[in-house]
């Protein structure tokens, strides 16, 4: 959208409602949005997190009053209303009850995706909507690209920085409605213009973590708003045999090795979890890799799943290398990935998300891999492939 | 770089506070840079200040019936009311003349936290009153909560949030009889009746010019003659060594002049808002049946002030769908940081957690048209809706 074109067309310009967190990125999403002339709303969502204070997390924590006052002063500085959403019950009911449960279950979630799934590019996006905004801005690192097949979703240009792993979840009708406008610069470039835009937030550090723990410390939060977590069980090979014991599925990670406290004659590394069992499996290096894995909850940026298997890159993890792969639908949101080399890590409750090079084609969440059998469908492999330009493009 | 423009707004939020009239603007205009003296000093320029300040108080006793040593300049509302609770107290202890304190559940916070903090800090005892349904305070429980230590008794004119005027005159009545102090906050109250102070049985009464067209930064405390205050800002024996602090000159004259134009244009001041009030108190909750309700007094209440509770709603976001649509106004749990708690006010007039996140305060004003509130109370509803199918979809009631 161009500025002076709305200026001359005489238009009312377009309402844009930026989540502003009091980061830099979302600072300068909105002075962005701002120079190029839209209508723009500041809005802060006030997330649940855990009450008490250290000072270590602060600056991670999301909504806290420091960062509140931060957005609020690039608000002012913009001269944009800004206002706070009160979030808290629904996001614990969702995000934090989800985070605990796929723990209980045994699998490591990434409360990020369902975040954005759920509260970002929904409730926010249909709040942004109810008050006749066009568009709902973010400062997530991604690019939407409009052809005319419908919208894409693109990689950051700053593939460091790219978020676009945390948003497959998007599809065609909120892709419609949202703005990444930093998506398209480097960080040193948003640094810059929060500097251009003399910004007070252009030094702020980036946050990380998880936004609702008070130290950033995700085993000692299970630990105290989950009884079931901390259950010790045994730690298994993958032949059955006890080997040691283990404090609480959720204090591990596949593919971890330090820490197990077992003496065997080879490194043992942790291969997957058994909720069931409340067993912690372990196995050699070799047994680690895993040819194939199923994701549900499957969902497509174009809105439309491949009838046939495509080729694709995959990425298992935020910043896991793209694993080259076929996908193949095996039900309306399941897919089974077949990797073309084995692949490490593979972790039930973490993202699986498609991309054809930059662009993002969709994803799922990992399930659990079915006993001993890494490759789950071989049978499928024969079937035959077709581009993914041909099957985006029907 | 480009920064957003004002927008067209109907502005519903005078409870809050007022633009200046341009008549107060004009009578303050001199004091800021030609008549600029200190009217503590001792130079033709300094007395003409003096004068400046001198008329200001005659007036503003004038239109109150009172006297002028009865009137002192404050910083603001907050400060009066702050001084009066303060140092009524503080002068009683220091006489020997009691220790107790009564007030109401729904005073201010600028009497409610200074009357906590007598009791928290200072050792006073309290009893804060409850209120009816309608927020009033009940004359009998007044009488009721009298001891023999009792020094004052605090309770406002009218109330801020939900409108209801109080029966002040009952209850100052009752401490006269019983030789109490009587302090009424009467912000909200002042312009909307006339006075006459000489025969009302108020002791000690809160003004803030701000709320009737005046500017912010001064405040008025009427203090009958014979009521002793112990100071709460000590210093240079400005205002009789009651107040210290340079008089600041031109806000001392906006505020007598918007007390003036408030008693002048009285009258025809409380038509126009009487008449956008009813409409507001009529057609929003008939257009939302068993989903609003009018808060406070029905009929006794401010003549510029509808408010009301909606059911299973957020205050605070009706407040930002209203002001998106143009339209400024209030809530009683309205906050700043996404963490809005129940009015206290709306709890205590016992209505249940789904009413009391839903407070919403329309307070019309002079330049308000008819055309205006007719399309406020088309949106309302409209938003009402919007709100409830919003709210209905990411929280909805447990079956």
């Amino acid at each position: 959208m161009d500025y002076d074109n709305k200026e001359q067309s005489g238009r009312q310009p377009a309402r844009v409602v930026v989540a502003m967190s009091g980061g830099v990125d979302s600072s300068v999403a909105a002075a962005l949005l701002v120079e190029q002339g839209y209508d723009v709303v500041g809005m802060m969502m006030r997330l649940w997190s855990e009450p008490g204070n250290s000072q270590a997390a602060t600056a991670n924590r999301c909504c806290t009053p420091d960062q509140m006052a931060d957005a609020r002063r690039v608000a002012d500085k913009l001269n944009i209303p800004f206002y706070v959403l009160d979030v808290q019950d629904y996001f614990r009911q969702t995000i934090v009850q989800f985070f605990i449960d796929e723990h209980e279950a045994g699998r490591t979630p990434n409360p990020c995706i369902e975040c954005n799934r759920q509260i970002r590019f929904t409730y926010l996006l249909e709040q942004a909507l109810a008050l006749d905004a066009a568009f709902l801005a973010t400062g997530h690192y991604a690019r939407i690209r409009r052809t005319a097949a419908g919208y894409e979703l693109l990689q950051a240009i700053d593939r460091q920085k790219d978020q676009s792993y945390v948003l497959h979840v998007l599809g065609q009708s909120q892709l419609a409605h949202v703005l990444f406008p930093v998506g398209d610069y480097t960080k040193e470039q948003v640094r810059d213009l929060a500097r251009r835009f003399k910004l007070p937030v252009a030094a702020k550090h980036d946050s990380q973590d998880l936004c609702f723990l008070k130290d950033g410390d995700y085993r000692r939060f299970l630990h105290e708003y989950s009884s079931q977590v901390a259950q010790p069980g045994p730690i298994l090979t993958n032949e059955g045999q006890e080997v040691g014991r283990h404090d609480g599925l959720a204090g591990y990670t596949i593919g971890q090795r330090k820490g197990l406290g077992i003496s065997a004659p080879e490194p043992l590394y942790v291969l997957r979890k058994d909720p069931a069992r409340n067993a912690l499996i372990v196995g050699p290096r070799a047994a680690l890799g895993r040819q194939a894995l199923i994701a549900h909850h499957v969902t497509w940026v174009s809105g439309r799943q491949p009838e046939t298997p495509i080729q694709a890159d995959v990425k298992i993890r935020y910043k896991a290398t793209p694993a080259a792969a076929r996908l193949i639908p095996i039900s309306d949101d399941q897919v089974e990935v077949v990797f073309d080399d084995p692949v490490y890590g593979i972790t039930a409750g973490q993202g699986a998300v498609f991309f054809n090079g930059e662009v993002c084609l969709g994803g799922g969440l990992i399930t659990e891999p079915e006993d001993n059998n890494p490759t789950i469908n071989s049978a499928r492999k024969s079937i035959n492939l077709i581009p993914v330009e041909e099957v985006l493009a029907r | 770089m480009r920064t957003a423009q004002k927008r067209n707004e109907i502005y519903l939020d005078h409870g809050a506070t007022t633009p200046v009239h341009p008549d107060v603007v004009a009578a303050m205009l001199p004091y800021w840079h030609e008549e600029f003296a200190n009217p503590s000093s001792h130079h033709r320029s300094g007395y003409r200040a003096a004068r400046a300040v001198g008329l200001a108080r005659e007036l503003v006793a004038d239109l109150l019936g009172a006297s002028p040593d009865e009137i002192y300049f404050t910083g603001c509302g907050t400060e009066s009311n702050n001084l009066a609770l303060r140092g009524a107290m503080l002068a009683a202890r220091s006489a020997g003349r009691g220790n107790h304190l009564i007030t109401s559940c729904v005073e201010h916070s600028a009497v409610l936290e200074t009357a906590r903090q007598l009791r928290d800090h200072f050792g006073f005892d309290l009893t804060i009153l409850p209120v009816n349904d309608h927020g009033q305070v009940s004359p009998d429980e007044v009488e009721a909560a009298i001891r023999p230590d009792t020094v004052m008794i605090s309770v406002m004119a009218a109330n801020n949030e939900i409108g209801s005027v109080q029966p002040w005159t009952e209850i100052g009545s009752i401490a006269r009889a019983r030789g109490l102090l009587y302090h009424s906050d009467a912000v909200q109250l002042v312009a909307m009746r006339q006075w006459d102070l000489s025969s009302e049985p108020i002791d000690l009464m809160t003004l803030a010019p701000h709320k009737f067209y005046g500017p912010k930064g001064v405040g008025i405390l009427y203090v009958r003659d014979g009521v002793g205050l112990l100071p709460t800002l000590t210093g240079g024996g400005h205002e009789k060594g009651l107040r210290a602090g340079t008089i600041n000159v031109p806000l001392v004259v906006g505020a007598a002049e918007a007390l003036r134009l408030a008693m002048v244009e009285r009258a025809e001041r409380m038509v126009h808002f009487v008449k956008m009030r009813n409409i507001l108190l009529r057609e929003i909750p008939a257009a939302l049946p068993d989903r609003c309700m009018i808060t406070g007094h029905p009929e006794h209440r401010l003549p510029h002030h509808a408010s009301f509770a909606f059911k299973g709603i957020s205050g605070n976001d009706l407040l930002m769908h209203l002001d998106m649509a143009g339209v400024a106004a209030s809530s009683g749990s309205a906050c700043s940081s996404g963490d809005p708690k129940p009015s206290p006010i709306l709890e205590a007039l016992g209505l249940d957690a789904t009413w009391t996140k839903g407070g919403l305060r329309l307070t019309v004003g002079r330049q308000n048209t008819m055309e205006e509130i007719e399309q406020v109370v088309l949106l309302i509803p409209s938003l009402i809706d919007r709100l409830l199918a919003l709210e209905n979809r990411f929280n909805p009631v447990p079956a």
